[in-house]
């Protein structure tokens, strides 16, 4: 593998150990998603996926390890807004008093001056992120006015409006309904198709295949990554979701 | 004034009251007081929008009661009370921050503990010294007495915060709304954080000298939660938060002279009541909505989709 200077992954994730206080979340995680190219990222809750998106955008200090993005640190990769994360739209408080227009702004807001006024290309951006994901109509509704799926697609065009290189999302299915799961899905792909990078992390197991080429199975260490149908055995599936399964039967298919 | 005395002369005699509602304006310390108040009800009202939405209500009063031991060691020492008073203002934020990220206590327990001590700590310090600090003035505010130096004090302080407030309010709401999205788009978020604790600081200053310590928290609190309640957008709420809060400064002021009471009282008492008013129609609201969407579900789907 080359080093950094010529980035042919978009992301990079080698030796990651992260500890919180005396537990550890993460155990020597290494994973790679190329350019162009959508990843998966599956394992059951604590498993140590929102750990390892915590740490890719900087907010945790890994014990030991390094996360490049498209070559770069972490921290330049932030400051030159190549990365969006894309959180859980519960983790939003509802009924703040923000529409979505201001919401999809505020991923371009470290393009603008010191007192974030939008200009005409911010404005435009906002408006072709929310057509992107079907919601061009709703620009002035209050977030807490939409469904759970909808406030999930403004999230989506905060990060597109931003032009990020490499998005991550954490668990952008759960509880969405058929249209928005379809539109959020179909963005994805358009998204990596134009040669960006997505990490998404999912319980969502049926629709895996038609969206990520590749994926990782995480509990606390990576326990398969490859290609997705590879990947997806039911004993690796078993091993993930902590469920026994006799020592014979469990492969382990795909690791790195 | 003296134009205004003259039209209130002429009015007078055609508006019945008019007189009552025009003769404590005609005072110089009636005057000061109003200007007091207003500015700083206008630059609290403006930050309670984002103490309100962040969560930081407790902050704001920890803030407002730690300031006290820094305000009656700024007399003994004949310092400016505001250098005392944001010293100790952001100490307290400091500590509390200190006490939060090294113990599992949460933060109110945090808060609680660290606000507290530091104004007994303040409460002792006045008792040791009797009689060059007045308690009453500093816990409740002396407005009708406050010298020239305090008021200049007051007025720069206030622009300052204001203006900082103003010029900065997109990244505030950002850091309200969505701290992590902030941090991944690589602005300095802790920055942010630690500005709007300091502008906390600033402000609680400004509204020592109108409504006092005990009070100020009030002023730093209700005008938010008002406009929250009237409105829906974060930029109304910047609008709606220091009218409501200038209407209660004026009215309060002049009820003070009135009714010859306390002006700090008077005042939180009209913001406390315009928030009262400001729930029943927010209630009205609110159910007239859901009985719309109840009566004619049909449209409402057609709107949401």
């Amino acid at each position: 593998m080359t080093i950094g200077s010529t980035p042919s992954t978009a992301l990079r994730v080698a030796g990651l150990t992260v500890r919180y206080r005396e537990v550890v979340a993460l155990e020597d995680v290494g994973l790679e998603v190329a350019l162009g190219e959508a990843c998966g990222l599956v394992g059951m809750n604590g498993s140590g996926k929102s750990t390892l998106f915590r740490t890719v955008v900087g907010l945790q200090r890994p014990a030991a390890g390094s996360v490049e993005v498209l070559g770069r640190g972490v921290d330049r990769a932030r400051a030159e807004g190549l990365l969006g994360y894309v959180p859980q739209q519960d983790d939003l408080d509802r009924d703040f008093p923000v529409d979505v227009r201001d919401v999809v702004l505020m991923g371009r807001y470290h393009r603008m001056g010191p007192t974030r006024h939008a200009r005409v290309a911010d404005e435009h951006a906002a408006e072709v992120a929310l057509d992107r994901v079907g919601l061009a109509d709703l620009a002035g509704r209050r977030i807490g006015r939409l469904s759970g799926g909808q406030r999930q697609r403004v999230l989506l065009a905060r990060a597109l409006a931003q032009d990020a290189q490499v998005l991550l999302l954490d668990e952008p299915f759960t509880g969405l309904d058929v249209t928005s799961q379809a539109a959020v899905e179909a963005v994805l792909r358009a998204f990596v198709a134009d040669g960006g990078s997505v990490l998404v992390s999912t319980h969502d197991l049926t629709s895996l295949p038609q969206l990520c080429s590749r994926s990782v199975l995480l509990h606390r260490r990576v326990l398969a990554a490859g290609p997705t149908p590879e990947v997806l055995t039911p004993a690796n599936l078993a091993r993930t979701f902590g469920l026994d399964v006799p020592a014979g039967a469990a492969g382990t298919g795909g690791a790195p | 004034m003296s134009g205004l005395t003259s039209l209130a002369t002429t009015a007078a005699t055609r508006v019945p009251g008019w007189d009552l509602l025009v003769e404590p304006w005609q005072f110089a310390f009636m005057q000061r007081a109003l200007l007091v108040t207003v500015v700083a009800s206008v630059v609290c009202a403006l930050l309670s929008c984002w103490l309100v939405l962040i969560g930081w209500s407790l902050m704001g009063d920890a803030v407002a009661h730690a300031v006290l031991p820094g305000v009656v060691l700024a007399y003994l020492v004949g310092a400016p009370f505001a250098i005392g008073a944001f010293l100790f203002g952001v100490g307290a934020v400091a500590l509390i921050g200190g006490v939060r990220e090294t113990t599992r206590l949460k933060e109110d327990a945090a808060i609680g503990v660290v606000f507290t001590t530091v104004f007994a700590v303040g409460v002792v310090l006045v008792s040791t010294t009797p009689s060059q600090v007045d308690l009453s003035h500093v816990l409740f505010g002396n407005v009708l007495g406050v010298s020239d130096a305090d008021v200049v004090q007051v007025l720069v302080l206030a622009a300052v915060a204001f203006a900082v407030l103003v010029l900065l309010r997109r990244d505030f709401t950002l850091y309200a709304f969505d701290r992590v999205h902030g941090h991944v788009i690589g602005l300095p978020v802790r920055r942010i954080g630690a500005l709007l604790l300091g502008l906390l600081a600033v402000t609680v200053v400004v509204a020592l000298q109108a409504v006092g310590v005990v009070l100020a928290v009030a002023m730093l609190i209700t005008p938010g939660a008002t406009a929250f309640l009237l409105t829906d957008r974060i930029q109304h709420m910047l609008l709606v938060a220091p009218a409501v809060a200038v209407v209660a400064a004026v009215a309060g002021t002049w009820g003070s002279y009135v009714l010859d009471v306390g002006s700090a009282g008077l005042v939180v008492v009209c913001q406390g009541l315009l928030f009262a008013v400001a729930w029943v129609v927010a209630r009205r609201r609110d159910r007239r909505a859901a009985g719309l969407a109840r009566r004619r579900p049909a449209a409402a789907t057609r709107a949401a989709t």
